[in-house]
């Protein structure tokens, strides 16, 4: 994980973004990989995703799943030809599986942003970022959420 | 896995001698019963900078018994490995001779009739000995002491003066540079509030504020010896808000943080460093796999897993040091430096034998004058143990296993939980159990011991949990520690297998009934990592239950069948 300080500015200056945080109430039923499929395919139905372009940032362990840092980070020039529209962030473990959605622009400059999101237990955290040609790309990561205690 | 000859290729450069015993001469002359200051400091000197490293001392000022493990497994690629070998198999390795001063040091075989040949280890006041004559034969400007951290916790008056003591001795001995782990169970405020105005460096290139992703310690810090520039990085334990309570340092966030490293080791060399040394407290294992994927780094002197090698390990061209725990060791390290390079080294691991090195007469007085307040405490007798009580091995140790009785009797609990610590002393059978010794294996700043229900799911949960800390086979997702120990009930284990199938056949010992994990069960245990916990410290708890008992004897425990090793 390398979320720099930098980063973390860029993202409060690049205002022109839109951040749908879900909230999660305790005792959710919790989301399958199935209700990420569901949500993926309302989206986008059935179109194919590659892997690659997204850079997802996550930590392998969280510290504290009730704020665990996700930043994201897309390959493109961000032209008015050529750009990042949208950039989505699922995780299948938690009751609502849409947890962050970004919408850019070419005047964002580039398509990065970081936030903090609340992960109910170890799950696999998915992104995908639509391009302005309709091209789609995905990355993923597990994150793990552990009790904690002991060590040496 | 590696070979012995990759392994000792440094000590081969010393000499025939050092490369088949590992700890040099002193083989030959503890078989003989004449251990002596002068072999315990032998050491054929190579170019002209020294590092000595010092770490896990978990604020022992005086000497200890100290059994290292039996059990000691090692997963994934680190399976079968030094430092994951005990007993014979360490023997082998390094060519240690049973019955030996190193064997003693280094392994638990037949610990108690060794333990009486060969005395207690450590004290802070042999270690100034060390040091001093280390500086004494090399020159003062040569010589780089950096400290592995896990030393302001660990005994009664490390508790009882927020660290104070273990500042005061550090600063005395003019340690260069540290980092940290347990320290930050002291809090955040005392934590800052000592880095500040110590005179030693506090570094930590893995720990930042929370709010915006700034780093809160100095990372690196350079010095000049030897004639060369020795760039020193710090690595605190990056699982330190996930181990420990994260309430205590609220606002800092840490993690192993590879890529930020990576670019304070090329900063280093951009700014002339010849020497890039990591002070880490990863664990071993960790830093084994760092050294494979962070490049530049000449020197990774490791910490927090207690591990204790006679010998270093070479990774890439890294020189990875293991200079256990307690005190009982200190690292030497001499370096060639040509060209801005490391052209040649040669290690040692000095065992700190109390009874041959002659403590420092200054440093005694000052142990003296610290412990004076607390002497009457620490030297009450609660009881006595007739069986040897140690707390190191992967699954349980018998300390442990006091730990977990007291708990079930005094907190009324059908259950006993009891943490996988690595730090506390051994006892030998006849020995009194003074508060000093039970303050040495508890004293901490959390010691609250709770009574409540969970269900039996619950502690499957945990027990999985745990495990999975320990035993998975990527060491970056290891927290270092051991399993957590119970009381009261026993289960199996299979190391090989992933989260959530590794813990089996979990039952009552009272009963032989299995655990329902729909049931609740009366829980009893200590060091929880959550905000206002409460009950009584458990050392409050043990003492009680010894006045009861007065003699300890433990059956063998038998309660963990483990498999997949």
């Amino acid at each position: 994980m390398s979320q720099t300080a930098n980063s973390r500015r860029d993202f409060l200056k690049t205002g022109s973004i839109a951040v749908l945080a879900s909230i999660l109430a305790p005792h959710m039923v919790l989301a399958e990989e199935a209700d990420v499929k569901a949500a993926l395919d309302k989206l986008y139905s059935g179109k194919t995703m590659a892997a690659g372009k997204i850079k997802l940032d996550l930590p392998q362990i969280a510290e504290n799943g009730l704020v665990v840092p996700v930043g994201i980070d897309v390959e493109s020039p961000m032209t008015d030809a050529d750009y990042v529209k949208a950039v989505h962030i699922f995780a299948d473990g938690n009751p609502l599986p849409n947890v962050i959605s970004y919408r850019f622009t070419p005047d964002c400059g580039k398509a990065s942003a970081s936030a903090r999101m609340r992960l109910a237990k170890t799950q696999n955290i998915l992104a995908v970022a639509e391009m302005s040609n309709g091209q789609l790309f995905t990355a993923k990561q597990e994150v793990k959420v552990t009790i904690g205690g002991c060590g040496g | 896995m590696i070979s012995r000859r990759e392994f000792l290729q440094a000590s081969a450069a010393a000499s025939a001698i050092a490369a088949a015993s590992g700890l040099g001469p002193l083989g030959r002359a503890a078989a003989q019963q004449k251990l002596s200051q002068a072999d315990i400091l032998r050491f054929d000197p190579l170019g002209s900078l020294t590092i000595v490293h010092v770490t896990d001392i978990h604020a022992q000022l005086v000497p200890l018994y100290f059994r290292e493990p039996e059990i000691n497994l090692g997963v994934g690629d680190d399976r079968g490995r030094p430092p994951h070998l005990t007993g014979q198999q360490f023997r082998d390795y390094f060519k240690i001779a049973s019955g030996s001063a190193d064997d003693y040091a280094l392994t638990y075989s037949d610990f108690q009739s060794l333990a009486k040949n060969y005395g207690r280890m450590g004290g802070m006041d042999r270690i100034a000995t060390v040091i001093e004559s280390i500086r004494a034969e090399r020159g003062v400007n040569n010589v780089l002491l950096l400290d592995g951290g896990d030393t302001w916790q660990g005994s009664w008056t490390a508790l009882k003066t927020n660290g104070q003591d273990m500042v005061d001795v550090m600063s005395a001995l003019k340690v260069d540079a540290m980092t940290s782990h347990w320290e930050f169970t002291l809090g955040a405020e005392r934590v800052k509030e000592i880095a500040d105005k110590a005179p030693f460096a506090f570094l930590a290139q893995n720990i930042r504020s929370a709010e915006w992703q700034e780093p809160v310690f100095k990372a690196r810090q350079t010095y000049e010896r030897g004639g060369a520039k020795v760039a020193v990085i710090g690595q605190a334990f990056p699982r330190t808000p996930v181990s420990n309570p994260r309430w205590m340092i609220p606002d800092w966030e840490f993690g192993i943080r590879e890529a930020e490293l990576a670019k304070e080791v090329e900063t280093a060399r951009s700014e002339g460093a010849d020497v890039v040394v990591l002070l880490s407290h990863n664990g071993f294992d960790v830093d084994r796999k760092l050294a494979s994927r962070v490049k530049g780094i000449d020197v990774i002197l490791t910490a927090h897993t207690h591990d204790a090698m006679p010998g270093v390990l070479r990774v890439g061209d890294s020189i990875l040091i293991a200079t256990g725990s307690h005190g009982k060791f200190v690292s030497r390290l001499d370096l060639d430096i040509r060209d801005k390079k490391v052209a040649g080294f040669r290690y040692k691991l000095i065992p700190i034998f109390s009874d041959a090195i002659k403590p420092d007469a200054a440093m005694q007085a000052m142990v003296k004058k610290i412990r004076a307040p607390f002497e009457k405490e620490l030297g009450r007798e609660l009881g006595r143990t007739e069986s040897l009580l140690y707390r190191r091995g992967n699954f349980n140790g018998t300390y442990d296993d006091l730990i977990c009785n007291a708990m079930l009797k005094e907190r009324d609990a059908e259950i006993s939980l009891s943490p996988g610590f690595r730090w506390g002393g051994t006892l030998l059978p006849g020995d009194p159990i003074t508060f000093e010794s039970l303050s040495n294996a508890t004293a901490m700043s959390y010691p609250a011991c709770y009574r409540m229900e969970m269900s039996g799911r619950q502690i499957a949960e945990i027990l999985e949990d745990v495990a999975d800390n320990i035993f998975h086979p990527d060491p970056y997702f290891q927290g270092g520690g051991d399993m957590v120990r119970v009381g009261g009930m026993g289960y199996s284990i299979d190391v090989s297998k992933p989260m959530n199938s590794r813990i089996t056949g979990m039952a009552l010992l009272k009963t032989g009934q299995p655990i329902d994990p729909a049931r609740n069960y009366v829980v009893a245990g200590w060091a929880s990592v959550n905000e206002n916990v409460l009950g009584p410290p458990v050392w409050e708890v043990v003492s009680k239950h010894l006045a009861d008992v007065k003699t300890v004897k433990l059956e063998p425990n038998t309660s963990v069948k483990v498999s997949g090793a």
